[in-house]
């Protein structure tokens, strides 16, 4: 397969699995109670700090996108396989990386959506007086990769169960062991190597110096290669099934 | 044009395929019939690629599937049992996504979709949303669906199932319509369906071929023809000295008027019992209102095959 053709094949997926989103109300709702909680829980305690910063922001962002990528990803596959329609991708001339790249930048062009309409506070608050852009640029940089990593991890396990609620529940519970890996109260337990390897493998660690506005290429290199791994396992998850 | 050697499937402790070896010429129609769980469904699904055989191997138009999936699958197109449909796309929408997702060219993309919608009778719902469509309609979509790409090959997994008798006639008419240019292998329960439209067919019964051939052909394979006697007045003792005759194998009351008297006679294999029933008969002055030889029914055929193997 020549490298156009291949790419044009995702690209027909990928722009199904998007308007997939946007054919339903769920998108929408989705969409909506994601801008509302972000927005109130950060603007509940923002006026009593009385600072102008969007640091509290990206504290909270994780913890939401716990709940919201899971959310994205426990139907990927599992409604393939209610509907049938996976027997009709699956028997389709196309290679299971290309199937499985176009339903990744599905589910992660509609969350960069929803962090784009997110956008609107950073904007507002630019009106109230001087604002570092810095951390702003950095934390939602940062947010794209980590939802990222939790689209793919969220994606793998989806492949390997039918059960939407299964599938919800065991990706949440494995992005927050992802999340909280590399954490103070976690490392502290451990010692020597452990904590080292604890504090790599730790979404979170990568994910605040990110969002303190250092752009490491060891943290991209980091997210990008959590990716990789869970799509490549995601991959031999549909081959394994044949 | 389809040749499947050997092949084998196991679920678990289940061998749901258990060395199964045919072939499929070019043109042909290909009835596949057997019980629910004898493995039509795993056949069909190692041919189109969605399973892989845990032996054996299958050939599409001279491609190994095991070595080139993505050629061989482009020769073929798949109708699975479940209508593989989004119910959130309208047809329209949904037969595009198929065809460029086929890879049919981009020019002539909307004249295409349009001829294929149109040879499954689809113009008049084009418009409306998937969710919206009967099952007939949704059959149809399904099959737009695996002919848009002019394949050579057709697979369709009980392409009739749950359809009302009119439904099923149009879905019949149009595989048929299909069938003329091109491979088809089509499973059913049906088993007159199965006779009107295949040029062939093959039964299977845990994981096993037990019966190959053409609807006739099969049914001579299975048993003798059996004979047709209808008898006016009340015979007496007929069916014992029916059964008495050296090449009879069963008799069986098909019909008892109070008139008439109908008997079903089956021979034993091979074996011409005509003139022996014609004696017996006029030995004992019954009169014969009809004597005749019926050919077996694929239903025969299906049932002793299918228990044979049990």
């Amino acid at each position: 397969m020549n490298k156009p053709h291949y790419v044009r094949t995702i690209s027909v997926l990928f722009k199904k699995e998007l308007m997939a989103y946007f054919n339903s109300p769920i998108a929408y709702v989705f969409i909506g109670i994601f801008l509302i909680v972000g927005n109130w829980l950060f603007m509940n305690p923002f006026f009593l700090n009385n600072q102008l910063s969007m640091r509290y922001y990206f504290v909270i962002l994780p913890w939401i996108f716990l709940f919201l990528a899971p959310a994205i990803t426990m139907r990927l596959w599992a409604e393939e396989k209610r509907s049938g329609t996976i027997e009709f991708l699956l028997t389709l001339p196309i290679t299971n990386w290309q199937l499985i790249l176009a339903k990744f930048f599905g589910a992660f062009v509609f969350l960069a959506i929803s962090l784009v309409l997110s956008l609107s506070m950073p904007i507002a608050l630019s009106f109230l007086g001087e604002f570092d852009l810095g951390p702003v640029i950095g934390g939602y940089l940062g947010a794209l990769f980590l939802g990222g990593a939790y689209l793919a991890l969220g994606m793998f396990i989806s492949s390997m169960t039918k059960n939407q609620i299964i599938a919800f529940i065991t990706a949440l519970v494995g992005c927050f062991i992802f999340f909280i890996a590399g954490a103070d109260f976690v490392v502290g337990y451990t010692g020597g190597a452990l904590a080292e390897i604890l504090k790599f493998i730790g979404l979170g660690n990568h994910f605040s110096s990110i969002a303190r506005g250092v752009v490491d290429t060891k943290d991209l290199v980091y997210y990008l290669s959590f990716i990789f791994f869970f799509l490549w396992l995601n991959v031999r998850v549909l081959e394994r099934k044949k | 044009m389809i040749e499947v050697k050997g092949i084998s499937k196991k679920f678990n402790q289940n061998q749901a395929l258990d060395q199964i070896s045919f072939t499929v010429k070019q043109g042909e129609v290909l009835g596949f019939l057997g019980p629910n769980g004898a493995g039509k469904t795993t056949t069909m699904k190692i041919i189109t690629g969605f399973w892989q055989p845990d032996q054996g191997s299958v050939y599409v138009a001279g491609i190994d599937m095991a070595k080139d999936s993505l050629s061989a699958r482009r020769k073929i197109g798949y109708l699975p049992e479940t209508v593989p449909l989004y119910d959130e796309m309208k047809v329209f929408e949904y037969l595009k996504f198929v065809a460029e997702a086929r890879d049919i060219e981009k020019d002539n993309l909307i004249p295409h979709i349009k001829s294929v919608a149109e040879s499954c009778g689809l113009q008049d719902v084009i418009g409306k949303s998937i969710e919206d469509l009967s099952k007939g309609y949704r059959q149809r979509v399904g099959l737009a669906q695996a002919i848009m790409h002019n394949p050579d090959i057709l697979i369709l997994d009980e392409p009739t199932t749950g359809l009302d008798p009119n439904q099923i006639v149009e879905i019949r008419d149009l595989i048929k319509k299909v069938g003329k240019e091109k491979t088809v292998i089509f499973s059913t329960h049906i088993l007159a369906e199965a006779q009107a439209t295949c040029d062939r067919v093959m039964i299977i019964n845990h994981g096993k071929i037990v019966g190959e051939g053409r609807p006739e052909e099969l049914a001579k394979t299975v048993s003798a023809n059996a004979y047709h006697l209808q008898i006016k007045g009340e015979p007496g003792n007929a069916i014992q000295a029916l059964q008495n005759l050296s090449g009879v194998l069963r008799v069986e009351i098909v019909n008892q008027g109070s008139e008439n008297f109908e008997y079903q006679i089956q021979p034993q294999d091979g074996i011409d019992a005509r003139e022996q029933i014609a004696q017996c008969a006029l030995g004992h002055g019954w009169l014969i209102l009809e004597f005749s030889q019926q050919p077996t029914s694929l239903e025969e055929v299906f049932r002793v095959l299918t228990k044979e193997s049990n």
